[in-house]
């Protein structure tokens, strides 16, 4: 039996923490880190009497994250309530989407790379909800009590469900670093998953083919997934997992209730997870205490107008305008907007773009991983880059000196000319340039005849010794005007 | 629609409600909720073919807020309610996975 | 004194009599009343002239004063006040000190009212009679072995025995127009939304409203005025204008349509009530005002209907009391190492036998394979129910009908039989599930010396012509004089 007969068969639900400076349904501030119990009002705590005011950002942010994702914005959208009893939840219920989601449909077009091509996800439902707060339990604190902090507790959440389109554990990674990618791009979230700002749960089981008969195992939700990384990794798991299962039990769907099962990030392995019988029952009814909204056309239209380029238009941006490959456009992209800013603004100032596109990959990128800088905190301002990028384009300086500018700008304040004059670079004239080459034809009589007998090479010691004899000769330049003179001593 | 409330219905409803009821309560509340049960089935004898639910009697919509902080409770008043506390948090039994 | 609102108000801007002098009156009245009547959860005496006080001191300094400026009022426990406890009539918010104060007790107290005392109710405002409050039941003030109606027995109940002369209620089903008519008072369910219920701990949010008991249409009106308007902390709260109820009280009547529900006067209406709402029915005509009969197809399921949307939101509305954040925890020791346990004895040991069945009959109502049959067939019924209203009111500008079927009932009588309980609100729930303001007000006396009351209801937002036809049917007739003989 080959080890993959099976075909593995994903949807995910990520919970994305929308970026309001408020909760969903009160004026609690919804800032990451402060004290526990800081940030909650009658109406967070689930006080009695309390009245949800829902918030208006909260809406404009779902919808401009289903305006990129291609999902129908219906007119009207509805709350409900979704009731399960937990601490984190001081209401007893969740306040939800349920028949009613402010995004219905859509689809997430994954760009492909070198080993994948090009796919698209479709997108099931989008919907506002509320989040739970936070419980804590420490062992060896000595006291058996959970601690409960609910200054999360009502923040505003679009959960983002997709269809089971999901076909190996790497595509799931790819659909959420360019839905994560797109969600920045959009400012709608900080999509950090450290924070909490970044949820996923995964919706798992196999198709396997056992003669004419497709045959598919029962579905398993995997929740603890914190990093992309551990989803990856508990797919895998997973599916080797619900394999082994379905050859020891024969168990296909609707013969085995839907199992939760916990990534355990320690031990590498899923878990099953407590199961409450009673848990999925959830009892969802329209909340009487909030009203319909109303998501009139043009509202819509003018956020649509409102959305700002997107990864996947920028990438072709990069592309069909400046000429850069796929991948290049990729790496740029996957910056984030002000990076395409950032490359943009160098590019547009040189005839090759890609010479603003690997100084950019290579140095730019570079500087701002070591030094753990975003580009907003960069000092190399692109006016400076492409100052710098279009002296080399004109053979004024090299890379080599280039690079060394770009280290001096880094550590000071100035323009790349002043830069070069620090350095003492100085672009060295033609008469200055004739003398030396001359001179180098002198001293090096059998690389001379090297050269004549065909031998390209040759000129490389002579290049070398031009380095020496003047730093700042640009060695394409020597090169260019020593075969000139050679050529022409016959 | 006969309603034949029986007691493990009563006790899955109760689970759900987390109420705990004794044997008694549990006898009674099959008469009880039958009864009730009973009388509400009488609904299912009107016609309600293309009526739309009513969740809402007023035609208020769009009640919205603007996105701006309001400062929040100081965590003396929060806790101050809380029946088991550790002046940070609020303490409940062990919540387990 | 005097027993008018009105003028307890204006005597006081006059100068005739301070703050302090009216509490200090009230609540000599509580003290002999109160332990017959127990018809509140908490009086402070201290606090209510401490704040009579300030509001002396107000008009002392030549401040301008507050529509209700030195009038006592008092305030069903079902309405969070920050400075009083607020239990709910239940063990499990015994404790229970609210962080806020609720939308209709901040204008309380922005008017110069003085808070003397939190009403009896029943449990989280479930039951007709107050005998499922936790803290006692309310008795009658026409006869003590009567119960006072309820939830708001305790709100009816302390009007009737002069304790106080305004009094806030909250009605889901009746429950503020039911007690009305057994204790004798005025009583207003205003339209949904007219009233903020941020502050209102639900019963059925839906359903839910606050509304003013008093003696005379006139204070009803004062009261109203001053709690009524839009709050942008309830979303379900319209946003309009609140019209000066008192300066429409004397619109003649004449020309006036008056739908008579026939429905309402079939089987199960006692024939004294029948017979003095015919007297007022020939009064109004009197007065100009012209009866036609109306029907209302969908009234008889008006009960089923309302059981089942008022108990399936109550299942959710309290399931925030799991003894996590505020409120009764269980001190059994197996529920301090398992959450589980913790819920289940917590809640269990301290709701009532009313709460936890409605608690049950909701969830089932609500849970997979019931829903459709049970809850959202209600809500269909519930808009087939409004759809009468709405072509009621196409023919007629009002309609009239009973309170009750019969006068207030013996303590006990029907506790034990939940059902016949819940029939008692047969003719109030309908103004509840189709948002309609409806007002009691009594009409007549039983044989037995016990209120009659009849209903009359309006279109949404037509509050004050409910009570322009009570005003000037009380100018002209002296039921609303009669007092109860025990005081
Ligand atoms: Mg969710
Ligand atoms: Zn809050």
């Amino acid at each position: 039996m080959s080890s993959v007969d099976y075909q593995l068969v994903v949807g995910l639900e990520v919970h994305v923490q929308l970026k309001t400076l408020t909760k969903l349904f009160c004026g609690c501030s919804t800032t990451f880190g402060a004290a526990p119990n800081t940030q909650t009002c009658p109406v967070c705590l689930g006080h009695p009497g309390t009245l949800p005011v829902l918030n208006r950002e909260a809406i404009r942010l779902a919808i401009r994250t289903g305006l990129a994702l291609n999902s129908t914005i219906p007119p009207t959208t509805k709350w409900d309530r979704k009731n399960y009893f937990y601490p984190d939840l001081p209401k007893g219920y969740q306040i939800s989407q349920f028949d009613q989601p402010i995004c219905q449909g859509g689809e997430l077009k994954l760009p492909g790379d070198e080993t994948s091509s090009p796919r698209t996800i479709r997108i099931t439902r989008a919907h506002l909800e509320e989040d739970a707060g936070k419980s804590m339990h420490d062992e060896s604190s000595g006291s058996a009590d959970s601690r409960i902090d609910l200054n999360r507790t009502g923040t505003p959440l679009l959960e983002i469900v997709s269809e089971p389109d999901i076909r190996s554990a790497e595509e799931a990674k790819q659909y959420l670093t360019e839905l994560k990618l797109l969600l920045t791009y959009l400012q709608v979230s900080d999509c950090n998953m450290q924070e909490g700002s970044l949820r996923v749960d995964a919706n798992v089981n196999l198709h396997l083919q056992r003669g004419d008969e497709l045959v598919a195992t029962p579905i398993v939700e995997i929740k603890n997934l914190n990093s992309f990384r551990a989803v990856e990794r508990a797919l895998v798991y997973e599916a080797q997992r619900q394999r082994e299962v379905f050859e020891d039990t024969g168990q296909r769907i609707g013969e085995a209730p839907k199992q939760t099962r916990g990534w355990d990030d320690n031990l590498q392995v899923t878990k099953v997870q407590r199961e409450k019988e009673e848990s999925s029952d959830y009892r969802y009814f329209p909340d009487p205490d909030l009203v319909p909204i109303m998501l009139p056309e043009s509202w819509v239209t003018e956020l649509k107008s409102d959305l700002g380029a997107l990864p996947a238009a920028l990438r072709e941006r990069l592309k069909t305008e400046f000429g850069l490959s796929q991948y290049d456009a990729d790496v740029i992209v996957n910056q984030g907007p002000d990076m395409v800013a950032y490359f943009e603004a160098v590019a547009s100032n040189l005839k090759d773009a890609k010479r603003a596109s690997n100084w950019i990959q290579q140095d730019v990128m570079r500087t701002l991983n070591d030094m753990e800088y975003s580009l907003a905190d960069f000092s190399i301002k692109a006016d400076d880059l492409a100052k710098l990028l279009q002296l080399i384009e004109a053979g004024e300086l090299d890379n080599s000196r280039g690079r060394d500018v770009y280290q001096w700008l880094l550590d000071h304040p100035g323009t790349p000319e002043e830069g070069m004059k620090a350095l003492g670079i100085a672009s060295v004239g033609s008469d200055d340039l004739l003398d030396l080459c001359k001179q180098l034809i002198g001293e090096h009589p059998s690389a001379v005849s090297d050269f004549k007998a065909g031998k390209k090479q040759a000129l490389g010691a002579m290049i070398g010794a031009a380095r020496k004899l003047n730093p700042n000769a640009n060695p394409g330049k020597v090169k260019d005007l020593l075969s000139q003179l050679i050529s022409h001593e016959d | 629609m006969t309603t034949g409330i029986e007691s493990k219905d009563v006790l899955k409803v109760a689970k759900l409600a987390k109420l705990q009821l004794t044997e008694e309560e549990v006898k009674r509340l099959v008469d009880e909720l039958s009864q009730i049960v009973g009388y509400v089935d009488q609904l299912s004898s009107v016609d309600t073919t293309n009526v739309a639910p009513l969740d809402h009697v007023l035609d208020v919509t769009d009640a919205l807020r603007d996105d701006i902080v309001i400062s929040s409770l100081p965590r003396e008043s929060a806790l101050s309610n809380a029946p088991k506390e550790d002046g940070e948090t609020f303490l409940v039994p062990p919540v387990l996975g | 004194m005097t027993d008018s609102a009105v003028e307890l108000t204006r005597g006081f801007k006059e100068g005739k009599w301070t703050a302090v002098e009216t509490t200090q009156l009230f609540l000599d009245r509580i003290n002999a009343n109160e332990s017959k009547v127990h018809a509140f959860l908490s009086v402070d005496a201290d606090r209510a002239l401490a704040d009579a006080r300030k509001v002396d001191e107000k008009r002392e300094a030549g401040e301008s004063l507050g529509r209700l400026a030195g009038i006592p009022v008092a305030v069903k426990d079902l309405i969070c006040t920050q400075e009083w406890t607020t239990t709910c009539g239940s063990k499990m918010l015994e404790t229970y000190r609210p962080p806020y104060d609720a939308t209709v007790v901040e204008k309380l107290q922005a008017a110069d009212a003085i808070l003397i005392g939190k009403t009896n109710l029943d449990e989280f405002a479930m039951g007709s009679s107050t005998e499922h409050s936790a803290f006692g039941r309310t008795h009658n003030p026409w006869d003590l072995e009567r119960v006072a109606g309820g939830s708001s027995g305790g709100a009816a109940a302390c009007v009737a025995a002069d304790m106080a002369l305004l009094s806030l209620g909250t009605d889901t089903g009746g429950s503020i127009r039911q007690p009305a008519a057994f204790c004798g008072v005025v009583g207003l369910k205003p339209t949904y939304g007219r009233v903020s219920r941020r502050g209102l701990i639900a019963f059925a949010s839906s359903l839910d409203q606050i509304g003013p008991l008093a003696w005379t249409a006139e204070d009803t009106a004062l009261l109203l005025e001053t709690i009524a308007g839009h709050d942008p902390a309830d979303s379900t709260s319209a946003p309009r204008e609140v019209p000066s109820y008192s300066d429409t009280l004397n619109q003649p009547l004449k020309g006036l349509r008056i739908g008579i529900i026939e429905d309402h006067f079939e089987e199960g209406l006692n024939h004294e009530i029948s017979q003095a709402i015919q007297t007022l029915i020939q009064w109004l005509e009197d007065a100009g005002a012209i009866p036609e009969p109306v029907r209302l197809p969908h009234s008889r399921y008006g009960i089923a209907t309302y059981y089942v949307v008022a108990s399936s939101e109550a299942s959710s509305n309290l399931a925030r009391y799991d003894a996590a954040h505020y409120g009764y925890r269980t001190s059994n020791e197996d529920a301090a190492e398992n959450l589980e346990a913790m819920y289940e004895r917590s809640r269990s040991e301290a709701l009532g036998n009313e709460v936890k069945r409605r608690i049950m009959l909701g969830t089932y109502a609500l849970s997979s394979g019931y829903y459709d049959a049970y809850y959202l067939n209600a809500l269909k019924v519930r808009r087939l129910i409004r759809d009468d209203f709405e072509s009621a009111f196409q023919k007629v500008d009002l309609l009239l009908g009973p309170t009750t079927p019969s006068a207030a009932f013996r303590a006990g009588e029907k506790s034990t039989d939940p059902l016949s309980m819940y029939l008692e609100d047969i003719y109030t729930v309908l103004a509840n599930l189709a948002g309609v303001p409806a007002v009691a007000f009594p009409c007549g006396q039983t044989g037995e010396g016990l209120p009659i009351s009849a209903q009359l209801w309006g279109p949404a937002f037509e509050e004050g012509r409910l009570l322009q036809v009570v005003h000037q049917f009380q100018s002209h007739t002296e039921w609303h004089k009669k007092r109860p003989s025990f005081s």
